[in-house]
């Protein structure tokens, strides 16, 4: 019972706060709504069983994810108002290839033939007595360890990419270099000249 | 070791060692303060070798999985393979004074290279929904920056920039499309993927899955309706990288999509054969009359690759392993034909500054001989002219196509190839009979060997043709 009631209170709040995002006129209250939601989804991964993506979503999303939006929406000057104007135009246009795009996808759908033994063979791991973590890890890091790998290199070259195209080293610029710092004494750091009286150096 | 056993590691072996002497180079030209470019570019060819002779011999001779089947190494990947290695270790010795000259020179630009040809690698071994995807992204990301490598040309940012974004959709129809079809068979393997369709009638949903993927993949191997990049890219991005472009990249994409359509979905012929013999034939036909008005060398060839990536398309929709058998014939000769052409246009050099007009060519034969006899060449076997390899390669797709019952196919086909050997035949008219144009300055020696090297595999295939056909067609078998 408490299960119900629960589901029902995250789902509704989240969706409440998810048309909030959207429709709020200032855009510091959107990005805090977006937390709200987070949450929200956070507590129906708890109520799924699936501890370890309610923390990663609160950790990941909220702590990093969404600080860093709240950031970017208070230092850029984004007139949203302005963004919002051109709305009631573009929507008869997009609203029809939105419908198109729906009744395609419900006349593909409509043809599904689910295969009988479909549960059977989809990716199920999680055994029963394992916990959340292990299983995870167990995929992603065992028998998924190729993907994962490669992942990582895709990741390196959209790192080398980041720095090939846009890294420029600008000469004529003084750098801090610490052995030189270290290594000035009284010889190298004091000039001594004599000043005649009455004149400047 | 029972690890190392465990997961199949020997079959990847050659690719660990890829992604190792990467990240060494990479390493090396960041923090050895001596290095230079060059250095790191020598090591890169020298690694893509050493990958090679491993492919060669480290990899066994039979099929040997690795990943639960999401990798898979069999005579076909190991005939691609090569053919990918040695078009990226090629243009790579062909591409360093071009950037020298030009101050592309980076230490980064062969390890992206070296990147790309490892995701070339996956991608020709991909056994599995997701290991073709990544295999796809890796090579595709490192392609997306090595075109806008000159970053202060507008040309080659706006050459990066749209192969990025029509790039980036196009790998997400992709993955609509693998998601489909995960949905309906409840597999991403490609071989529970073709023991789930075994027997049923083919639904809605897995036909829009296929076309989907058909879509990505057609547009990696730029074939018409999804081509619109190609010229642009390959005239906007610097000239070795373009010939990288034309070579290995294009052989990993056929590759990959001949593995899927006939390895997952081969219960499923109907359903992809229509779409294969329709982007085939309208490539070969865009090819064919969009190349006639270009005068830029670069876009001409983008065009002339799009109409050969139609061709070698035409071996795919006939579904057979003769099929795939001219299909391999043909890509060898395509990368061997491609690379020569851009040793030739790479050695278009002018007070030391690189040209890319037709008309530069102009009286070439008067002022060059060794240069116009190898792009005349070059010209005759594109265009399909009896002795030479290119008239081998569309005899071996074109037969195939009308073993399999596929006459309408052959016969644009050929129609296509007749129109297309008017742009080649101006070009060597341009060579020959037009008032000589100021001299060039003098061939590279890397080029000079790629050049006279293809030249001589060109008119000689006749002779070296039987080794050649057998090994493509155990690879093709290896498939079935």
């Amino acid at each position: 019972m408490a299960t119900v009631f629960f589901f029902y209170l995250f789902s509704l709040v989240a969706i409440a706060s998810a048309i909030l995002v959207i429709t709020a006129r200032n855009p510091v209250h959107s990005v805090l709504f977006l937390i709200l939601c987070f949450f929200n989804a956070a507590g129906l991964f708890i109520l799924m069983g699936a501890e370890f993506l309610a923390m990663i979503l609160v950790v990941v999303y909220v702590g990093a994810v969404a600080v860093l939006f709240l950031f970017v929406v208070m230092m850029l000057d984004v007139d949203f108002t302005e963004l919002r104007s051109g709305m009631l135009n573009y929507l008869p246009v997009g609203g029809v290839i939105g419908l198109i795009l729906l009744v395609e996808m419900a006349a593909l759908f409509g043809t599904w033939v689910v295969p009988q033994d479909l549960i059977a063979h989809t990716a199920a791991p999680v055994a029963s007595t394992a916990q959340n973590t292990r299983a995870l890890g167990e995929i992603l890091y065992t028998k998924y360890v190729f993907f994962f790998q490669t992942a990582g290199l895709i990741l390196l070259v959209a790192m080398i990419g980041a720095i090939v195209l846009t890294l420029r080293h600008r000469t004529g610029i003084k750098r801090q270099v610490i052995a030189d710092q270290v290594a000035r004494s009284p010889a190298t750091a004091v000039e001594i000249k004599k000043v005649q009286p009455g004149q400047g150096i | 070791m029972s690890i190392v056993h465990n997961l199949g590691l020997a079959a990847i072996f050659p690719e660990i060692a890829l992604a190792l002497l990467a990240m060494l180079l990479l390493m090396e030209g960041v923090f050895s303060k001596r290095v230079t470019p060059a250095a790191i570019r020598w090591g890169a060819i020298a690694a893509i070798v050493a990958v090679g002779l491993m492919v060669v011999w480290k990899s066994g001779t039979g099929l040997s999985t690795a990943f639960a089947g999401a990798f898979i190494v069999d005579p076909f990947a190991r005939f691609m393979k090569v053919l990918a290695l040695a078009g990226s270790a090629i243009t790579l010795a062909m591409s360093g004074k071009y950037l020298a000259r030009t101050k592309m020179d980076s230490n980064e630009y062969p390890v992206l290279v070296l990147l790309a040809t490892l995701g070339m690698m996956l991608m020709i071994s991909a056994g599995d929904l997701i290991s073709l995807y990544l295999g796809l992204e890796l090579q595709s990301l490192a392609l997306y920056v090595v075109a806008a490598i000159n970053r202060d040309s507008v040309k080659a940012s706006e050459a990066g920039l749209k192969y990025f974004v029509l790039g980036s959709l196009s790998s997400g129809m992709l993955l609509y499309g693998a998601s489909l079809v995960y949905g309906v068979t409840g597999h991403t393997g490609f071989a529970t993927i073709a023991d789930a369709i075994a027997g049923q009638p083919t639904s809605l949903a897995l036909v829009f899955g296929i076309v989907f993927i058909m879509a990505g993949l057609a547009f990696k191997v730029s074939a018409v309706p999804f081509h619109m990049w190609t010229p642009d890219v390959y005239e906007g991005a610097p000239t070795p990288v373009t010939a990288f472009f034309a070579s290995a990249p294009k052989l990993a994409a056929i590759a990959l999509f001949t593995r899927v359509m006939v390895g997952p979905f081969a219960h499923a012929t109907q359903a992809w054969q229509q779409i294969a013999i329709f982007i085939s034939f309208a490539s070969m036909a865009l090819g064919a009359f969009a190349a006639i008005g270009q005068t830029n060398i670069k876009r001409l060839l983008a065009y002339s690759s799009i109409a050969n990536m139609g061709f070698a398309l035409v071996g795919l929709a006939a579904g057979t392993v003769e099929g795939v058998q001219g299909m391999l014939v043909y890509m060898l000769i395509y990368l061997v034909t491609t690379l020569g052409t851009f040793a030739c246009i790479l050695a278009m050099r002018r007070k030391g500054i690189y040209v890319e007009q037709i008309s530069d060519l102009a009286g070439l034969s008067r002022r060059d001989k060794g240069l116009a006899f190898v792009l005349a060449m070059m010209m005759f076997s594109l265009a399909g002219i009896p002795p030479l390899a290119g008239f081998f390669g569309k005899l071996f797709v074109f037969m195939a196509a009308v073993k399999a019952g596929l006459y309408a196919l052959a016969i644009l086909g050929v129609l296509a190839s007749v129109i297309g050997a008017y742009y080649y035949l101006r070009v060597i008219k341009v060579m020959y009979f037009d008032e000589p144009a100021e001299a060039f300055d003098g061939a590279d020696m890397e080029l000079a060997i790629v050049a006279y090297a293809s030249c001589a595999f060109v008119i000689g295939f006749i002779v070296v043709a039987q080794p050649l056909v057998g090994w493509a067609t155990g690879a093709a078998q290896s498939l079935f």
